[in-house]
């Protein structure tokens, strides 16, 4: 069990660099929007004139 | 979907726009939507209406002439900053952004333009940063792009206190970071502290895990904790004890005891309930934040109906300067489509004036030389407009709406005060009984006296009463806006409970605020009325103001030329050769009376005789008469309270069954009647829309804002109808009424738990491991409970069926 006394300061280390990380990302503007990312990976782009079978008709 | 499929609106009825959409037929509401949608159709991004969460909003007329103006050098000298390299930088705000979908339409569609280098858009904030190159896209056709999506956009002044939320914001999601890792963390410890404590642990472990503990719990106490310590530090200074007091003295007290007790090596450590407690508060103020952040983003909307800058006219010659600069007795040239920048009055030229947002007017009014004017009113007509200003900046009716709201909101929190006092008190009383509890011990058994003082300190620890409302509200307040209900404010589920009147705004609430023609009324022999109105629609083709949309699109399809609107009373034309006016009576030359005290009459004449009568209406909302209906079988006291003349408020209280009305009301006479109302012992809820129900809104007990409204009365209401139906709130008193049910429950709960835990504890007869044990439970109760909520509130639309079969299921939960 001695080896417990190694392994949770490591994982109290692994919690400050996850803490950190989080810092950063919070700095960098990347949890400014917590709205939009979730609908943008939903919304592809290559619904492109070219592509066929599943393109609606469009206008009328 | 019945309704308008770009913006929900009701489809009038005879409307014909269609569109296929992937394949599917759908309906629209008005040209404008169809016009949105077959954009987004032909760029294919129909993705778009696959993914959005909210409804987009029915695209406004917007003069894009006013565009024209910020290409202008020494406007966007004024209102975008330049960059090195040719570049400028500006503020957009962009009102109409419902959803993160519309982000990314804007992204598809504006972003790809040539010359724009970035457009950060922020759908919580309703603002874009814009960097572009002026000389290859002029700002006029950025705009432009952003409105044949059907949002509203403008130039926006950099706002210097949107950064400072900014700060705010993400400081305070650290801060919940912190708090949550670190909790999960100590808990693990707690856990392995507890079954060691059974099972027997070796003390070299315990004493490991202990300092451990501590290692991960002070900076969730001295960090993610500050914003408590301080602001009961404040309350202090202030003499005016809040629930921080308790917060910080508890959290204090029960981490300084911890740490004393890892070094004295005896006695209970409770850095577990000191991290939970530390982050099911802070997450409870964070998404408070969040929803006072968003309210607070349409008030600075506001705030920039002002143009930022106006043309100065002088001796010299006419100049742009900053609207910062004007002083009272300037005169400023008002072009069509733009916003007067001070309170004056005309000193030349006249022309349709709208100050919707202000006054509550539903239609712009003719004003000419002499006439007043508001700040931010906005010049509709075809002709620019001379002011000569006598109150600018705050001295405007604008600013001093803005100054009425806010003293309105800031007389209110009375019932958040004594929610507060209480806890403090009981918290207090928690601190006194602790103390007495360690005296007494301390003359009977001094070795045992921390441990028991200890125990009934944590067996009393408020976090189950503390996290009783916060987790119940939370748990509520997000699963309310899942049904179009922003609730703003805990306290008004609160208070909805206690209501037994509710005053409607007439227009813009229980009516759509569109006119549209109820009944064409041939006047001339023969006529057909499809002709007539073809006529008149071609007359209105190329105007903007609510009338003419009215006719825009109906009847024959026809085009008009010579077209001449004479001010105030109507227009004239030719169509296929014949000479028309589109009018007043008086103006058609039409003598014979008609009951026109109920609604809008306009007269159509050819150049002999008077053709036929159009009979204009407010449309109300499908589900307005089934709410006043519901709520007066509820034994609500309805009112109707509206700022439009008596005779189309008779006509709507009428169609709704509502007994009691006022008419001509303007915001203080609304406001007088609310306060009145209450002065008799009601509890008012009022629901409006306009920045002239803003203090209004402000002044009653609950307020509800109908979210397609303007933006401002948004910021004072504590509850927001986010899509453009009423329907949500036939709903809202059964939600408010379980989440508070839920509330109750909790609190007897937490409560009667302390009533029992107390006197044992103090008693010496709990150990504080156990009394700890009892303390997480009883908030793991709490909790639970509240997240049962979200099941309850979310049940399918049919409550009443539902309700039978859910009793059991509440009454089978063990307690």
């Amino acid at each position: 069990m001695n080896i417990l006394f190694a392994l949770i300061p490591l994982s109290l280390a692994l919690l400050a660099a996850a803490v950190w990380a989080f810092f950063w990302a919070v700095r960098s503007g990347q949890f400014d929007d917590l709205d939009t990312p979730a609908v943008r990976i939903l919304l592809d782009e290559d619904d492109a004139p070219g592509d066929s079978d599943s393109n609606p008709p469009r206008g009328q | 979907m019945s309704g308008c499929y770009h913006c929900g609106e009701p489809l009038p009825p005879g409307s014909d726009y269609t569109l296929t959409i992937d394949a599917e037929p759908q309906a629209f509401c008005c040209p404008g939507c169809q016009a949105v949608a077959r954009l987004i159709v032909d760029q294919h991004l129909t993705h778009f209406y696959k993914y959005r969460t909210e409804l987009s909003e029915k695209p406004k007329d917007l003069d894009r002439s006013i565009w024209q103006v910020y290409d202008r050098p020494a406007f966007l000298e004024a209102a975008a900053q330049e960059l090195p390299g040719g570049e400028r930088e500006a503020e957009l705000v962009i009102e109409g952004l419902t959803c993160g979908a519309c982000v990314w339409l804007i992204e598809q569609h504006v972003t790809p333009a040539p010359g724009i280098t970035s457009l950060a858009v922020n759908p919580l904030t309703q603002r874009a940063t814009l960097r572009w190159n002026q000389a290859r896209t002029p700002i006029s056709a950025i705009l432009a792009r952003l409105a044949e999506l059907g949002y509203r956009p403008r130039l926006g002044t950099p706002a210097s206190d949107l950064a400072r939320l900014e700060t705010a914001r993400r400081q305070a999601l650290k801060r919940l970071a912190v708090a949550g890792v670190g909790m999960l963390q100590v808990m693990t410890f707690a856990a392995s502290l507890y079954i060691g404590a059974f099972k027997g642990m070796s003390a070299t472990f315990g004493e490991f895990f202990g300092l451990i503990s501590m290692l991960v719990a002070t900076p969730v106490v001295l960090y993610a904790g500050a914003p408590f310590f301080q602001r009961a530090l404040a309350d202090l200074g202030a003499r005016r004890p809040g629930m921080d007091v308790p917060v910080a003295l508890a959290v204090g007290i029960a981490y300084m005891a911890s740490v004393v007790n890892i070094f004295t090596g005896r006695g209970e450590i409770y850095f577990d309930s000191v991290t939970m407690f530390i982050f099911f508060l802070s997450l409870g103020r964070f998404l408070e934040m969040q929803a006072r952040h968003r309210a607070g983003a349409s008030v600075r909307a506001m705030a920039e109906l002002l143009p930022p800058a106006a043309r100065r006219q002088t001796d010299g010659g006419i100049s742009t300067v900053a609207t910062l600069e004007l002083r009272a007795g300037d005169t400023v040239l008002v072009e069509p489509g733009q916003a007067f920048p001070g309170d004056g009055v005309i000193a030349r030229g006249e022309g349709p004036i709208d100050a919707t947002l202000l006054t509550g007017e539903a239609l712009p009014r003719r004003r000419g030389p002499g006439d007043r004017v508001l700040a931010g009113a906005v010049n509709q007509g075809q002709a620019p407009i001379t002011a000569t200003l006598d109150r600018v900046g705050p001295e405007t009716y604008m600013a001093s709406v803005g100054r009425l709201l806010n003293r309105a909101q800031a007389e209110r929190p009375s019932l958040v005060q004594s929610a507060d006092r209480l806890a403090g008190w009981f918290v207090m009383g928690v601190l006194l009984v602790a103390t007495l509890v360690a005296g007494a011990w301390w003359q009977l058994a001094p070795e045992r006296a921390l441990g028991v003082t200890l125990a009934v300190l944590v067996v009393t620890c408020p976090c189950a009463l503390s996290l009783a409302t916060p987790t119940a509200l939370t748990v509520a307040l997000g699963a309310l806006a899942r049904q179009g209900l922003l609730v703003s404010s805990g306290r008004a589920l609160e208070t909805l409970g206690q209501v037994n009147t509710w005053v409607f705004d007439k227009t813009g609430t229980l009516t759509v605020g569109d006119l549209m023609v109820e009944r064409v009324e041939p006047m001339a022999r023969g006529l057909d009325p499809e002709l007539a109105l073809g006529i008149a629609a071609a007359l209105e083709a190329v105007l903007s103001h609510p009338l003419a949309r009215a006719f825009q699109g109906r009847g024959e399809a026809l085009t008009a030329t010579d077209v001449a609107l004479i001010a105030g009373r109507g227009v004239k034309g030719t169509v296929d050769g014949q000479r028309y006016r589109l009018g007043s009576a008086a103006f058609v030359g039409h003598t014979a009376p008609v009951d026109t005290a109920d609604r809008t009459v306009v007269y159509l004449a050819d150049e002999r005789q008077v053709l036929a009568a159009f009979y204009l209406r407010d449309r109300l909302r499908e589900e307005a008469a089934a709410l006043v209906q519901n709520l007066q079988r509820a034994g609500q006291r309805v009112l109707m309270a509206s700022g439009d003349g008596a005779g189309p408020a008779r006509q709507v209280a009428r169609a709704l069954g509502i007994e009691e009305w006022r008419a001509d009301l303007l915001p203080e006479d609304k406001l007088a009647l609310i306060k009145g109302l209450q002065a008799e012992g009601a509890s008012v809820a009022m629901v409006g829309d306009g920045i002239n129900d803003g203090p209004v809104l402000a002044g009653a007990d609950v307020s509800v804002a109908m979210g397609v409204g303007s933006q401002l009365a948004q910021t004072s209401a504590d509850i927001v109808v986010t899509g453009a139906s009423l329907a949500p709130l036939t709903r809202l008193a059964t939600l408010a009424e379980t989440t508070l049910r839920v509330i109750r429950q909790n609190l007897a709960w937490a409560v009667s738990y302390n009533a029992l835990a107390v006197p044992v504890a103090a008693a010496g007869l709990v150990p504080p491991w156990a009394a700890a044990v009892g303390m997480s439970a009883s908030s793991l109760v709490v909790v639970l409970n509240a997240l049962r909520l979200r099941r309850l509130l979310e049940a399918p639309e049919s409550s009443a069926a539902g309700a039978p079969a859910d009793q059991p299921a509440l009454a089978a939960e063990p307690r």
